[in-house]
């Protein structure tokens, strides 16, 4: 059970971020919950390969007979792509801020309803 | 951001310049080992980027002004041209195809089973294609902090 | 060579514009004309192994290229197989739809030739960008390549809607659009990975081979069909397709209508591949036609109170969305019963629908961006009489308007009609929703004409040109296109619409393919 809790964290880290998401205005704040709702994601992914006491997959490491070993190896796909996903969330986030930041610049404002609000009325 | 008139004293731009050196060469260093060890082209790049955040933060504007972001979109554009032409070189087979490894010439060495310490000129084409990745992640991010630093359009 | 491409076509296919899309920016340091060329070049090359990739498709069968190895799997010392390489699968539905993304490509290239006067080096990188990671969607079958190539989607068209970064509003869109599509696809994400954590597999094939729907399965169901669901523009999740549609340069919109596509494409897959067998499917089939039906309703009814005219065609786009929905919906749910013959011309209709949609939309928005080209205004109450003006872009809205509204010389007639006939049987109240949206779409469109084009010539407006020459010939050849498809639809369905359906009802060809 307690070897399980990982899943916990990943629900408490998505919840985190969608409250983020859904109930704040600030620019900021919403990239840094879209950060962790990504986040929580990656440590789901690298959870799911995870064996207790595993080493680290490398190909030079491995034993000639892997049945005679007591070696164990945490599996290396996840880990592929939990780095896959996080060059991807490193992107978006990037993207994000440098959209805030144009439109910071523009607005003089980082709240996003309160952008809403003033480009309706022109 | 930087205020204009705000001067940074010279120990930090002095300890930053220095600590230049050792985080490229060890971004260098995992990049290169990419193939052996827990790491490769984007962690690689990614801990050379550092290096020049470094300096933006530390230096301010002398270090925004002497980079011109045109470099840094060619290096970056010809690094994934680097990629996908090696990709493409493996066309005679498949897209992708490893066509340089057990072929004894570059980075062509097989590798034995069995736990050994890894040899450095094996694995074909993925240590060329860490190399290209790891320039482009480089190029990249510190594209990224150069345009939030210097606040372009 | 015929053998090289037809062997290695799918690849090319995504490498080509991908490479492209970096040498373009190197292309521009050297000269603009050598640029352009280079643009112009590579499109065709791209759109000519597009179709050459179709055609071979239509002609021998599914496809599968296994990237850096000549076999997908690999086989244990134990006889036991695995499929641990990526593999990329087209069938005959990928070809139909790789045919129309082509076209689309194509034609919003040449219109952008018009239509874009700068920042053309980076704009063509994105668009190449976007080109390639449409035709990944389209190819891969591998789910997480899949997530891939939708978030490089997402990213790069969030680039392209901001792409007239001195107006706030468009920075606002792509800042939504890049909201929802992160959220959708970091839920697509964790369905892949809920699914990977039980079978150990992403191969969609092996996957759907070794699938048992359990519980864990079916909320990674609900995942992946919600993320795709909201990236398409489905009603719930709609908001984001007007101000992105709205907002993005009109060659970009076209394109992003094949690329919502594509992630209507992916629904249909994992919906059809992966829980074809779900003992509650027609559960899932009777959700996606409720939204097909929501979508149809609430998009025609908010478009008709829009006064921004490229609002008011996005807002008749996710009412289209809906008419794709309800027939394949339908068709989903017609498996293993006794609607089965009716299931699939409900199919049909739907699958025939996607490119009628993509043709006509994509004209559509390109005679919109037309209209604002030349008079700097997008709202209708200030447009009036342009029609003397602008004799081409007129008629190309005549045509395009004809056929989302279903009238008869056109392709829309076609695939409407399709919908109506085998919707009828299935429950013919659905078929009358669906005729009382036509109708709304014409009254909307009717509107627009006669507010915009005809009517008394404004004082502001008497100075317009008919747009470059470029965004004419492109707008011309979707309409060619729209009237050769509504003159012969008995060819088109029997060349690529049917082959395209019975590849989607029949998984078995595909896992044969595959695995």
């Amino acid at each position: 059970m307690i070897l399980n809790s990982y899943f916990l964290a990943v629900a408490l880290l998505s919840l985190v971020g969608f409250y983020a998401l859904v109930f704040r205005s600030n620019m900021i704040k919403i990239t840094m919950g879209l950060a962790i709702i990504a986040s929580a994601v990656n440590l789901f992914l690298i959870s799911l390969g995870y064996r207790y006491c595993g080493i680290a997959p490398i190909f030079t490491d491995a034993p000639i007979d892997p049945s005679q070993s007591q070696l164990k190896m945490v599996l290396p796909v996840p880990q592929a792509l939990t780095l896959t996903s996080i060059v991807i969330s490193l992107a978006v986030t990037a993207l994000m801020l440098s959209l805030s930041v144009l439109l910071y610049r523009k607005t003089k404002s980082l709240d996003i309803r309160d952008i809403k609000e003033a480009l309706s009325n022109d | 951001m930087h205020a204009e008139n705000e001067k940074n004293s010279k120990i930090i731009e002095f300890a930053a310049l220095g600590l230049m050196v050792p985080i490229i060469t060890f971004g260098i260093y995992v990049i290169a080992h990419g193939h052996l060890t827990p790491g490769g082209g984007f962690q690689g790049g990614a801990i050379m980027a550092t290096a020049f955040a470094l300096l933006f933060v530390s230096l301010g504007k002398k270090a925004i002004e002497s980079i011109k972001g045109e470099v840094l979109v060619a290096l970056e554009c010809i690094a994934l041209i680097g990629f996908i032409g090696i990709a493409f070189l493996g066309m005679g087979n498949t897209f992708f195809f490893n066509f340089l490894a057990n072929s004894g010439v570059l980075f062509g060495e097989k590798v034995p089973f069995g736990p050994n310490s890894g040899i450095f000129s094996s694995a074909g084409v993925i240590p060329l294609m860490n190399f290209f990745v790891g320039l482009e992640v480089c190029c990249g991010l510190t594209l990224i902090f150069f345009l939030i630093f210097k606040g372009a359009d | 060579m015929i053998e090289f491409f037809s062997t290695n076509g799918i690849a090319l296919l995504i490498a080509v514009p991908l490479l492209s899309a970096f040498l373009t920016p190197l292309f521009e340091k050297i000269n603009r004309f050598l640029r352009n060329l280079y643009i112009i070049f590579s499109v065709i090359v791209t759109v000519t192994i597009g179709f050459f990739v179709s055609y071979t498709i239509f002609v021998s069968g599914t496809l599968v290229y296994t990237l850096g190895a000549t076999e997908p799997g690999l086989t244990m010392p134990s006889g036991l197989r695995v499929p641990v390489r990526i593999v990329l699968v087209a069938d005959a539905f990928s070809a139909f739809m790789i045919l129309s993304s082509s076209i689309i490509f194509f034609v919003s290239t040449i219109y952008s030739f018009g239509s874009i006067r700068k920042g053309f080096g980076k704009y063509f990188s994105l668009f190449f960008i976007m080109a390639a990671s449409v035709f990944g969607i389209l190819c891969t079958g591998d789910l997480f390549n899949l997530f891939v190539f939708i978030e490089i989607l997402s990213i790069s068209s969030t680039g392209l809607i901001a792409f007239r970064k001195e107006k706030p509003l468009s920075l606002i869109s792509a800042y939504n659009y890049l909201i929802v599509s992160a959220v959708a696809s970091l839920m697509i994400l964790f369905g892949i990975g809920i699914l990977y954590g039980q079978y150990g597999m992403l191969n969609i094939a092996a996957v759907s081979r070794a699938i048992k729907f359990s519980f864990v399965d079916v909320f990674a169901m609900v995942l992946l069909i919600a993320g795709l669901a909201m990236k398409c523009g489905s009603v719930p999740m709609h908001f984001w397709v007007p101000d992105a549609y709205g907002r993005a340069p009109s060659a970009v919109t076209a394109f992003l209508v094949v690329s919502s596509q594509a992630s209507l494409y992916a629904l249909f897959r994992v919906s059809f591949m992966l829980f074809a067998g779900f003992s509650l499917i027609q559960l899932v089939a009777l959700a996606i036609i409720t939204f097909g039906l929501l979508s149809m309703f609430i998009g025609v009814t908010m478009a008709l109170v829009q006064k921004d005219i490229k609002r008011l065609m996005a807002y008749h786009a996710v009412s289209q969305t809906g008419y794709m929905l309800l027939g394949v919906g339908v068709g989903l749910f017609s498996i293993n019963t006794t609607f089965y013959s009716h299931g699939l011309l409900a199919m049909e209709g739907g699958i025939f629908h996607i490119i009628n949609h993509a043709l006509y939309k994509g004209l559509l928005f390109l005679t919109a961006g037309a209209i604002i080209y030349a008079t700097k205004e997008r709202d209708l109450n200030k447009i009036g009489g342009i029609a003397r003006k602008m004799p081409f872009t007129t008629i190309f809205f005549i045509i395009g308007a004809a056929a989302i509204a279903g009238l008869p010389p056109t392709n829309g007639f076609a695939s409407k009609f399709l919908i109506y006939e085998s919707v009828f049987v299935f429950n013919p109240l659905l078929s009358i929703i669906a005729v009382i949206v036509s109708m709304l779409t014409l009254i909307s469109f009717v509107k627009i004409f006669c507010s915009a084009f005809l009517g008394p010539e404004r004082e502001e407006l008497k100075n317009i040109k008919e747009v470059p020459k470029p965004m004419l010939v492109a707008m011309s050849l979707l309409a060619l296109c729209i009237i050769s498809f509504g003159l012969f639809p008995d060819s088109v369905l029997k060349a690529i619409i049917e082959p395209a359906a019975k590849a989607l009802l029949s998984q078995g060809a595909y896992l044969e393919a595959v695995f």
